[in-house]
């Protein structure tokens, strides 16, 4: 048998697995929210309605705007804040001893996801861990309220799950990174400053994009963060699908948020894409 | 070099208090857990092992465990053979469209879980077949195949391709050059892929929401006890239990890995991803 044959055939299995219960139920999802439903009845005729009533009815729009704009804020924060741990880890821990720093940073994300959320919540709450132990040692005079139930609880129990997402991709480019270019731009003349700027850091951008991209698509869609710490403002799509899905017997409307939000996460990661490679060609 | 010193220095402290901000929650869970009193909060009140106790009489909690115990067996076998598969065939062989199949298989690494779960949950009702165990287990597959892939292409990269095409030369079949020679190389590879699906299932609560019907699993289960905040203590009793057995299956699975990258004569520069 040829290589090529070979290859195919050893890959289909999985191959074909991902093609039922991925690719045909994507399509399926797709056809879906072309129909309609009243109660239990499914009405199988192709019609906008849906796409309709999404755009127009404020609800769902507004919830989509803040989704991707927790999303955002989420991204920026755990792709800035993991980026000196990468750096740190990559050019400041010696070598044998990396793969247990990379083991470190990873641990918390094996761990059961609900049960973090469900801890941060009980940090963060009225009379959580964080405000009974600033007013115990007198640090605040009474409970803080603005770190559960908004939009700041879900940006930090987000940061907090997907921080390992943006730590290993930064990490992995950095570690590519010939040392000698440093070398060579610290005898021409940089400082450690600009060297940084001018060298490690465009070099170091194919991870932060990995990074940018790894952290947004998958928050877009997050159930459990908002609901157990959003409170009704930090509400996110993924609540609402859940809700036409399961409570409201309208999976077509259900499907065709998916739909929706992943043709926005989609669009916002190629134009993303897109400015960062007119940024570099730029730079150039 | 005076500066990078420094520099060195005020990152060691920044990546310290990281490690902090990451472990904050997985370090009080088993404080309150310990803690007897029904309100999670500090000063603690003292020592009781008495929501651990309570554990062992919640019938509905044993079947939880049990149907999560199945699902993340079936699931850890079938995603790693699978696994097996995509990795042996992207590591060895060069076939047509081989970046988009790869891709594809890989796609759900990145996708929102819960647009997984209602594709599924469309597909599921649409064909008749009833939400169980088994509805899960073909979620929790397509979401585990993509790590088992990740890890396993770690071990098969550094196999030497000499060491085949020798058994082949002394007469072995392809098969037998395989089950002889590749197959004890990667073993601590598919093992480490073995506990991380499994750990993955165990813990996944997305899917299993919309797919387990009847059965509850046990993050579903818990999801539930969630609502009633005299059950908090005891929820924390079992999120501890299940926290220390992910922790220890992980270490478990890096060690695995680990010496699979000594038998290979390979050196080692990260984890799992």
């Amino acid at each position: 048998m040829k290589d090529s044959a070979r290859g195919l055939a050893l890959v289909s299995p999985t191959a074909l697995y991902a093609l039922a219960m991925l690719v045909a139920p994507m399509a399926a999802i797709v056809l879906f929210s072309f129909w309609t439903q009243d109660y239990l009845t499914l009405d199988t005729t192709l019609t906008f309605d849906n796409y309709r009533e999404a755009v127009t009815d404020p609800i769902y729009g507004q919830l989509m705007v803040r989704s991707l704009y927790i999303s955002g804020i989420v991204t920026a924060v755990t792709v800035v804040l993991a980026f000196p741990i990468a750096y740190y880890i990559s050019f400041h821990v010696a070598p044998e001893r990396k793969a247990l720093w990379i083991f470190l940073v990873t641990i918390p994300f094996w761990t059961s996801y609900l049960i973090r959320v469900f801890l941060w919540k009980v940090i963060l709450g009225f009379n959580g861990v964080l405000n009974t132990s600033l007013l115990g040692l007198g640090i605040i005079d009474a409970p803080l309220t603005f770190i559960l139930y908004n939009l700041n609880a879900v940006v930090i129990t987000l940061a907090h799950a997907f921080a390992p997402f943006a730590i290993l991709p930064i990490f992995v480019v950095l570690e590519r990174i010939d040392r000698s270019l440093l070398e060579a731009a610290q005898d021409l003349g940089e400082t450690a400053l600009t060297t940084f700027w001018r060298v490690t850091l465009p070099l170091a951008m194919p991870g932060v994009i990995a990074a940018v991209l790894i952290v947004f698509i998958p928050t877009v869609g997050d159930y459990i963060t908002p609901r157990l710490v959003g409170g009704p403002g930090g509400l996110m799509i993924a609540n609402m699908i859940q809700t036409q899905f399961l409570r409201l017997n309208n999976a077509p409307m259900g499907a065709t948020l998916a739909v929706l939000a992943m043709v926005c996460v989609t669009v916002i990661a190629l134009v993303f894409l897109w400015l960062n490679r007119r940024f570099l060609r730029g730079r150039n | 070099m005076a500066g990078v010193r420094g520099q060195g220095h005020g990152l060691r402290v920044y990546a310290v208090l990281y490690l902090v901000f990451l472990y904050a929650p997985i370090v009080l869970l088993p404080i309150f857990a310990f803690n007897d009193s029904t309100i999670i909060a500090f000063p603690l009140s003292g020592f009781t092992t008495q929501w651990f106790v309570e554990l062992a009489d919640v019938p509905a909690l044993h079947s939880a465990v049990l149907t999560s115990l199945k699902i993340a067996v079936i699931t850890a076998l079938i995603s790693t053979l699978l696994g097996i598969c995509a990795a042996r065939a992207a590591t060895r062989y060069r076939f047509p469209a081989k970046a988009g199949i790869m891709g594809v298989i890989m796609v759900p690494l990145v996708l929102p879980e819960i647009i997984v779960a209602v594709s599924l949950l469309v597909v599921f009702l649409q064909i008749g077949l009833e939400l169980s165990s088994l509805t899960v287990i073909l979620g929790h597959v397509l979401i585990c195949t993509p790590f088992c892939i990740a890890i396993l292409n770690g071990s098969f990269q550094s196999l030497d391709v000499s060491l085949e095409e020798a058994a082949v030369d002394l007469g072995e079949s392809g098969w037998g050059a395989f089950r002889l020679v590749i197959l004890p190389l990667v073993m601590p590879g598919i093992v480490a892929s073995l506990l991380i699906a499994f750990t993955i299932s165990m813990d996944e609560f997305i899917i299993a929401f919309f797919l387990s019907g009847s059965d509850p699993t046990l993050p579903v289960y818990l999801w539930g006890q969630l609502r009633f905040p005299q059950r908090l203590p005891v929820v924390m009793a079992l999120g501890t239990i299940l926290v220390v057995a992910s922790i220890l299956i992980i270490i478990l699975a890096e060690w695995f890995r680990r010496r699979g990258v000594a038998k290979r004569g390979g050196s080692d520069s990260g984890g799992f991803l």
